[in-house]
């Protein structure tokens, strides 16, 4: 066995089908137009149709996904920039809290709200975290985790906002359909736009940051600043799905700078494999309805949480859409040395 | 304002206590140990079932707790740590993982509440000039400075010391000589969670054993560790001081529900300020900014 493993090795080669469907030549077959097509339209009307299907309990499980989809694309995005955040429960609080004080102290309706709260939550949060951009890798990580304790802290101690009781009987969506398209639709946008921006130039100068920004620096491209852009647009996301959460529950409360905020999106990136956007998307709706399922275990869900991150950064470290996409794309055979 | 000053001395030699763990193991292996907090709890924990399940007596329980955190400390290194060494970000989510998982694993148990807690070592206490403090403060206080002190002899005049900084300076050059690099980050993670259960079995005693203190520990360690520059232990205790006069200040004159305020709004304000701590020097440039 030993021998047989010298003399052949494993050789990845791209399916024929791929080779052939890069290229303009795709519109001449319907396979090869299918072989593109299904991979991108099958999920789209999947998650359309999911809501009329699930209705009740499961249908807020969908909900629920689709708010964790959003704050891991959110984090993907700030990640393929090289901005490492723990703490996309800071993101998810100031929409909240936005959103919250508005419907509260103003009466506006969440048709004005939310938007209001993703803009100006989407600002509030680049212009807090400014500052620290200069920061890289783990010291980045650390102030963002420090961020929502930060804020969560003082909110209790000032009692502004409610204090730790939280603002209550906010006024929610009216229509029934309006929570589950609306988290599906910003979803679907978010996932097929950032796709977009980080293949357009504007994506390939953020890629180059995370890779070597003194290279950028060098290019005379102004990092911070574009930072600053990046932070705004995964902030924007953020804050639009803690917004949505406010209205969908009719509460805020200090809890929306909780820990489950920061660690879920961080989980599910990894579990789908970062850097794809669809694999964040992919992971959160695998481990939501999974945990649900688990929900015998009621406290430990956190743990369960913990363990599935710990296996896959060890065990997975490409993540379950790198893995589908290779199959998908490439065969594999073994080759003599 | 006698008062401030022993209490804010006290105060600040418990946080050092708290970030000495944690400190050491990232200025000697590079390995932010976010499950620092974790550990922490868990060796109170540990300690509270050897004396009340195990029925071990006092004397025995707590060096048996500190030897038992050290063992887990290195079989962290040597189940996870070891496979994603070198990549700074996978090493902090899997630590911070780990330590979030013990701590709602402990909740999910039952651990909360009063129910937990370590017995004092020394009752009573003593008046200052009338100022009431207690022995077991005290005791905290006498064993901070002896440690901090070993801690010096022993990274400065130990061959084992010795070797930790050396890999902490240049790996490298430290593997040509002979240290192995795996095996003192797994001793550097072990002394780390040995001297969080120092801590854990000194300061516990005085309030509750309850899985929630864990992130507030991780907080003031990590706080600590970053204000005064994560790999410098003179920096650490001076940081200690500031952040615990804070902490004591606020909550004399503002209210003591501030308190946990001065430690983020420290990190905050001097990694947008001075990214490299007070005393950070190496690793200033290329890894922070």
């Amino acid at each position: 066995m030993a021998e047989a493993n010298l003399k052949f090795r494993r050789e990845r080669l791209d399916r024929g089908i791929k080779a052939r469907s890069d290229t303009i030549y795709v519109i001449s077959s319907y396979r090869e137009i299918l072989y593109l097509l299904l991979p991108r339209v099958l999920p789209v009307v999947g998650l359309l149709v999911l809501p009329l299907v699930l209705t009740g309990y499961w249908g807020k499980v969908l909900i629920y996904a689709c708010i964790l989809g959003l704050l891991a694309l959110s984090w993907d995005f700030l990640a393929s920039c090289g901005m490492f955040s723990l703490g996309q429960a800071f993101f998810f609080g100031v929409g909240s809290f936005i959103a919250g004080a508005l419907a509260k102290y103003l009466q506006w309706p969440p048709l004005l709200t939310i938007p209001v709260a993703t803009l100006g939550g989407g600002i509030l949060c680049a212009a807090f975290l400014s500052p620290v951009v200069r920061l890289r890798g783990i010291y980045f990580a650390m102030i963002t985790l420090v961020g929502p304790m930060l804020f969560s802290r003082l909110i209790i101690a000032t009692e502004y906002l409610g204090g730790s009781h939280g603002l209550s009987s906010l006024t929610p969506f009216t229509n029934k359909w309006v929570p589950p398209y609306l988290a599906v639709g910003a979803l679907l946008v978010c996932l097929f736009g950032f796709r977009r921006i980080i293949n357009e130039d504007y994506g390939l100068v953020l890629n180059a940051i995370r890779d070597d920004d003194r290279a950028v620096m060098s290019a005379a491209i102004n990092i911070y600043w574009r930072k600053i852009q990046a932070l705004f647009i995964a902030g924007s996301v953020g804050c639009f799905a803690g917004a949505f959460m406010t209205h969908q529950y009719q509460f805020v409360g200090p809890s929306a700078f909780a820990l489950d905020y920061s660690i879920l999106p961080l989980t599910a990136a990894a579990l789908g494999g970062a850097g794809t956007f669809a694999g964040a998307v992919f992971g959160s709706l695998i481990l939501v309805p999974l945990s649900e399922a688990l929900r015998v275990l009621a406290g430990l869900r956190i743990t369960f949480y913990c363990i599935v991150l710990i296996i896959c950064i060890i065990g997975l470290p490409e993540g379950i859409f790198h893995y589908l996409q290779r199959k998908y794309q490439q065969f594999e055979r073994l080759t003599e040395i | 304002m006698l008062s401030l000053f022993i209490y804010g001395v006290i105060q600040s030699v418990t946080l050092a206590l708290y970030a000495l763990g944690f400190s050491l193991t990232y200025g000697i292996s590079g390995v932010a140990n976010f499950a620092h907090g974790g550990l922490y709890i868990l060796s109170g924990f540990i300690a509270w079932s050897l004396m009340n399940t195990l029925r071990l007596p006092i004397y025995l329980a707590l060096p048996l707790t500190v030897v038992i955190a050290g063992l887990i400390g290195f079989a962290l290194y040597w189940g996870l740590l070891v496979r994603i060494r070198g990549i700074p970000l996978a090493e902090v989510v899997v630590t911070f993982a780990a330590g979030i998982a013990i701590l709602e694993f402990l909740v999910w148990i039952g651990l909360y509440g009063f129910y937990y807690n370590l017995p004092i070592f020394i009752k009573g206490g003593i008046e200052i000039q009338g100022v009431a403090v207690d022995y077991q403060r005290l005791f905290v206080l006498g064993i901070g400075v002896i440690l901090a002190v070993l801690l010096w002899l022993f990274v400065h005049h130990t061959k084992i010391g010795l070797a930790f900084r050396g890999i902490a300076q240049n790996e490298h050059t430290a593997l040509t000589f002979g240290i192995e690099s795996d095996w003192t980050g797994a001793l550097s993670l072990a002394v780390g969670s040995a001297l969080s259960a120092i801590a854990a079995v000194l300061i516990l005693p005085m309030g509750v054993l309850e899985s929630t203190v864990g992130y507030e520990v991780l907080i003031f360690a990590v706080a600590v560790a970053i204000v005064g520059g994560l790999e410098s232990i003179p920096g650490m205790i001076i940081a200690s001081f500031i952040i615990g006069f804070g902490q004591i200040a606020v909550a004399k004159y503002i209210g003591s529900k501030w308190m946990v305020i001065v430690p983020l709004g420290a990190i905050a304000f001097i990694l947008a300020v001075r990214p490299s701590g007070l005393l950070g020097k190496f690793k200033e440039l290329e890894e922070r900014v």
